[in-house]
Parts: C-alpha cells; structure tokens; sequence
C-alpha cells in the first residue's frame, strides 16, 4: 500500500515535470507579452513584467528648504521649493540611508553628479533627504510587479485585429458549412451503398492525404491568376485571387480528412434502423436526414470544430491567395507580417501570438471530448 | 411479402452480385449520387492539376510572361534539376541543397517525433499515474494552437540572448560563449527547428495511448506468470501490439517532412537564414514558382517529390511486414 502511493507520487511528479517543461512557452508569452520596452533592454530584469517602482508626491506638501548637497564635488547650498513637486511621479530608488548603511526606498526629487535630494514616501511631509555618496543614477532599484496591458491595446491597433478577425470568422464558417454539406453526403455515400470500385474509390481518397501540395498548387494557382487577369480586363467582378473564392469553393467538394472520420463512424452506427426506416418508405436523404445524423453528433462536433480549428490556423492557402490584399487577411498571415514587422518589439509578438491562439485554445476546452474522440477515430480504427 | 421480412438477407444477397440486377443498379446509380460532390471535386481540384503539373513539367512556362502557344522543352526542366546544386549540394562547408537539408532536419524530427509521443503515451498509461484525463489533454493541448504562433512562443524561449533557455544553461554554469544560438546557429538550427515544432506530438501521442489502452491485459498477466522482465514485455507485447499505430504515424511523419517549409517561410520569409540551411526542397520549389514565377521548374520539382514520396511510402509499407504487427492476420 505505501509501494503504490510512494509509485503514484513519483510518476504523478516525473509527468508534471514533464509537463511543465513542455507548456513553459505559454508562461513566457504571457509574461513577455506584459513587459515594457524598457524592461526588455535591461538584461538582468525579471522573468516576470516588472517596473521601476514610481512615487506619486501628494498634493500637501508644502515648505522650502536650503540643503547642503555635492553637486559635482564641494557641498553647495540648494534650495528646494516642495510643493512645486505636489502631484508629480517621481522615481523610487533605493538609498543607503538607514541605519548602518541600510537601504530605504526614497523618492527622488533632485539629482547631480555627486548627490541627490529625496522625499521619504513613508512620511512626505518631513524634511527632504539629502544623500552625497555619489550619482544617483548608481542607486539600485527595486522591480515591482507592473503589467504593461497597453501592449495589447497596441497590437490590436497595428494588426487591425477587428478586421482580421472577421476576416477569419468568415473564412470559417463559409468553409465548416461547405465541409460539412459536402463530407456528410459523400461519407454516407461510401458507408451506406455498394457499387463496383467503391473500395477503390475510397481508397484513392484516402491517398490524396499523402500528396505534396504543390502537384496540384501549381496549376490551381496559375488557373486563378489567369481568370484573374481575364475578369479584371473585361471589368467583372473578381472572385479569383486576392479574393476567398478560391480558399473557399473546394470546401464545397469534400475534404478527405472529414470524410475519412465520418465514414469510419457511420459504419459503426447498426443498419437495423436504416432498413426499418426503408421499410417504411423512406428515401435515401431521408434516412441520412432523420435516421444517420441525428445518431452522429459526436462526430459531426467533432469535424465541425477540427474545421474551424484547421480554418483558424490555415496559413499557406490565404497567404497565396491573398497575398496582394493586406484588407483580406486572415488572423495567421497577419501575424506572421506583423512578426516581420515588429521583429524588434518581442512584447507585442507575444501579445499578438496569445491573442491569436486563444479563440482555439477556448474552443478545445469547450470541446474536449470531441477532439479526443476525433482523433481517436482517425489513428486506431484504421 | 417475405421478401420484405427478410430484407436485411434480401439486401445482403443483392451487395455482391456477378450481374448488376435493377436494385443494385439503383443502389449503384443513389451511391455514387452521393459521392459526387467528391468525385467532381477530386477531378477538378486534384487529378486534372496532378496531370496539367505532369505536363507542364515539360514545357517552359512562365507565369510572368506567358508564351502562346506553350513550347515543349522535352527533359530540359529535369535534366537542370538535377544538376541544381540549390538541391542536392552536400559538401561540407558549403549551402547545403535543399534535399539534404531536409534528410539533415528529418534525421532529427523523424526520432523524435516518434519517440517522444510514444514516451509520454507510455507514461500516460503508467497504473501509478493519477489524473490521467487531465495530463492527456494538456499534453495534446498545444496541437490545437496556430503553427505562426507557436513559432514565435518558441523561437521566444530560444532567443540566443534573453530566451528562457539559454538563461537556464547560464545559471547550470554553461560559459557564455559556448550557449546555442539556436535558430540563428547553423549547428543549431535544426534542433531548434524540431523544437518550434514539438507542440505537433499531440495527435501521435493520443492514438499511441489509444493503442495502448487497448492491449489486452490477459497478455501482460501472462507476460508476469512467464516471468517477463519490463523491458522484455515492451519488445514482447507493447511494441508488437501498437506498432500499427507506429507505422501510421510514421507514414505521416515521413509525408510531412517531405512537404516541409511553412515554418522557415513564416519565421524567415523564406530567406534561409541562416547561411541558406533553411533552403527545404519545399522552400526552394515555393520560391521558384511563386517569387521568380518559374512554373514549369516548379512543376518538375513537385513531380520529383511525389515520386520521391511514392518510393518512400512503398518501401515503408514492404517493410512492414518484417516489424508491423496485424492481430488479424493470426486469427
């Protein structure tokens, strides 16, 4: 009984680890996507978004004084007006004031060369501080936990997130209805009728998954560039590249992938109930419609959301397409540009990157089960 | 009448007939119905480009300047290419060709792509592990995101200079001189290249752990009363019980090397940086169709691949039966 919980702790513990190790880049975006600039150029910073911590002087205080302070060597009198500080941010820094030499977080009012006059924040009306042992820009200071949120605000406005989100969004549910439409009838099709070469059939679509894309890209694109060019030139409206046309019109023909998942689950649900329903009459889209689909939601979920999953994520096909019409982009092409961009602003990458993740993110953990059981489908039964 | 109360026999003596007779005609005629959508597609978007890339291969198409009609060029594309030494350069100290670039990078991503899923599928199966639910969906979880933004997250961690790995391997006291430079290292780009990947293992990694929660258990007690060592049941029951799951992934994994090159193209904007050792065979084919619109070339390169992938698939599969494992065929 303590072998297994001894067992239990060790494996539970080496997996954790593990999984920690292989999630830890979504810990750094977050953290670098929180940073300032001005954290990012000080290397020894914290991991985490930090910032010089600042002093806000209140309103209340009031007096002028006269300090001895070494501004570039001799002890020279200054006169400091404090009120004229009221309501200003000032920096904190950490000054070897206190007793034996001991560090205490003062805010600066006035700094040379060799000195500086500070305000005690504990306690801001009391007398300005004066501190000779040097320039005070040598003083340490303190990080503090300070998210930069206006980091999100600032990539949302440079990609024009709201235009290429509904971009995407369109993309997505114009290609999801056009797979789903056309998967479902063409994977009853092959699990519901026998006809010669049926087998073969399928068995050519499976392998169209294995095939480079750039046997069929060539033609296909150098088909929409030439319409392209005809519709332009003969003034019609163009619905070839620079469009969604393209992108969107094969979704309408059957996906392999989709097809395969639904195929292999249809021909799990038993015949007893299709031959009852032909029994009584029933043709054959009417069997699909009231008898097949209402028995396959689990499956139907789950190439619904691996397609709207794959939409978001598609790269290669908006990028050719669409490359000449920044307007049109997708939210991965736009990333990618403003990677090319901003390759000198790490924090706005990484804001943009968890932006543009997170809709699939939401979407697994809505639908957990139907990613897991999609996959399974695919791997084990064939 | 009897026919109606028998009609799954009925139906049944009517699926594999010798003649067609006028049900099967009909089930023939509504099945393939149904199957149109797909056939028309792959006709139009599959087979006719397959082909139409078949002969342009022989022509000399630009699709800049067009020339009307198109001229025949015989095997000139072919015999260019492989005499490109953008392709198959393989000596040291120089640009390596894009072929080789992408055996080098496979030569890392195929193991690992293996191994790792199959590792963590076979922690996840432990009996000591609690909250197997739980660690399945965070170990698959990372599958789902963008491939463009996992790119960044990683190359991020790896940044030469302020990436989490590289402070680490400082504070495990690694001079400073001798820390990777990762993406931007020639020696190093291509494990950091596995690595901008690794949140692919997902899918692998599930159906691996499918197969394995479906060895029998009666095998492994039996493996015990033999006296079987772990390592023994591995070789013995494990590994022969999920190696069609291996091969399946396997497949996939050698399929998706050969098309690689979307992550050097949206990490580098193709360029090859550094020194040309992200040049993939798939990379140089995209530049030379879409930057210097060389279609005809492109289209030689893509017949290339495919038989390349044709030969390599056909050979994994003739090796299966020395070490793929089908329960049925014993039965």
């Amino acid at each position: 009984m303590v072998k297994k919980t001894v067992n239990s702790i060790l494996v539970t513990g080496f997996t954790t680890i593990i999984l920690a190790v292989f999630l830890s880049p979504f810990l750094y975006m977050i953290f670098t996507s929180l940073k300032t600039q001005a954290q990012q150029s000080v290397p020894s910073s914290p991991i985490w978004p930090a910032a010089y911590p600042t002093y806000v002087i209140p309103s209340t205080v009031k007096g002028t004084f006269t300090l001895k302070v070494s501004k570039s060597g001799p002890l020279l009198d200054q006169t400091v007006d404090v009120s004229q500080f009221a309501g200003k941010t000032v920096d904190v820094y950490t000054v070897p004031v206190g007793p034996n030499g001991s560090g205490k977080q003062l805010a600066l009012l006035m700094g040379f060369q060799k000195g500086s006059i500070f305000l005690d924040p504990a306690n801001p009306t009391a007398d300005p501080i004066v501190w000779n042992g040097g320039f005070f820009k040598t003083l340490p200071r303190d990080w503090s936990f300070s998210p930069a949120w206006g980091n999100y605000a600032e990539m949302w406005k440079d990609i024009n997130y709201p235009v290429v989100l509904w971009n995407t969004f369109q993309y997505a549910v114009w290609t999801t209805i056009g797979v789903l439409v056309s998967c479902i009838l063409v994977a009853y099709g092959f699990s519901r009728f026998r006809f010669p070469g049926r087998d073969l059939l399928f068995m050519v679509l499976i392998s169209v998954l294995f095939l480079p894309i750039f046997v069929t890209v060539i033609p296909t694109f150098a088909f929409w560039t030439q319409l392209t060019d005809f519709l332009t030139k003969h003034g019609m409206p163009n619905f070839g590249v620079g469009t969604w046309w393209p992108l969107i019109i094969p979704s309408f023909f059957g996906n392999p992938y989709d097809v395969f998942l639904l195929r292999q689950y249809f021909m799990t649900l038993p015949r007893e109930l299709d031959e009852a329903a032909m029994i009584d009459g029933a043709g054959p889209l009417n069997i699909l419609w009231s008898v097949i689909i209402p028995q396959s939601y689990p499956v139907i979920v789950a190439v619904t959301v691996f397609h709207i999953v794959y939409a978001w994520n598609d790269y290669f096909g908006p990028l050719i397409y669409l490359t000449n019409n920044r307007t049109a982009y997708p939210v991965s092409v736009a990333l990618a540009t403003f990677n090319g961009m901003f390759g000198t602003r790490p924090e706005l990458i990484q804001a943009g990157a968890l932006v543009t993740l997170a809709f699939p993110l939401l979407l697994f953990f809505l639908a957990q089960r139907f990613f897991v059981q999609g996959i399974v489908i695919t791997g084990v039964e064939k | 009448m009897q026919e109606l109360t028998n009609l799954p026999e009925v139906l049944r003596s009517i699926q594999k007939p010798t003649k067609l007779g006028p049900a099967a005609r009909r089930e023939m005629f509504v099945g393939l119905a149904f199957i149109l959508p797909w056939l028309f597609g792959f006709l139009v978007f599959t087979l006719i480009p397959i082909l139409a890339t078949f002969l342009f291969s022989f022509m000399n198409l630009n699709l800049l300047d067009p020339v009307w009609p198109p001229k025949f060029v015989g095997f000139a594309n072919y015999i260019t290419m492989f005499g490109d030494s953008a392709i198959w350069n393989a000596r040291p100290n120089s640009t390596p060709g894009g072929m080789w670039i992408t055996l080098r990078f496979g030569a890392i991503a195929l193991p690992v792509g293996i191994l790792l899923p199959l590792g963590i599928a076979l922690l996840m199966n432990n009996k000591y592990l609690k909250g197997q639910n739980l660690f399945r969906s965070l170990f698959y979880m990372p599958f789902i995101i963008p491939f463009v933004a996992s790119i960044y997250l990683w190359a991020g961690v790896l940044n030469p200079q302020t990436g989490w790995v590289n402070q680490t391997l400082l504070a495990m006291g690694v001079p400073n001189a001798n820390l990777p430079g990762w993406a931007n290292d020639i020696n190093w780009v291509y494990p950091a290249y596995v690595l901008f990947g690794i949140w692919g293992i997902g899918n692998a990694m599930l159906t691996m752990l499918a197969g394995l929660q479906g060895v029998p258990t009666e095998l492994y007690d039996a493996a015990k009363v033999d006296g079987a060592g772990s390592w023994a049941t591995f070789m013995n029951i494990t590994f022969p019980m999920v190696s069609p799951i291996i091969f399946f992934n396997l497949i996939l994994s050698i399929v998706g090397l050969f098309q690689y090159f979307l992550v050097p193209l949206a990490f580098n904007q193709g360029t090859g940086f550094p020194g040309g050792a992200t040049m993939f065979y798939n990379l140089y084919l995209y530049k030379q169709f879409f930057q210097f619109q060389h279609m005809s070339y492109g289209a030689a390169m893509a017949w290339l691949l495919f038989v390349v992938i044709l030969i390599v698939t056909a050979l994994l599969f003739w090796s299966a039966k020395y070490w793929v494992y089908y329960a049925s065929e014993s039965r």
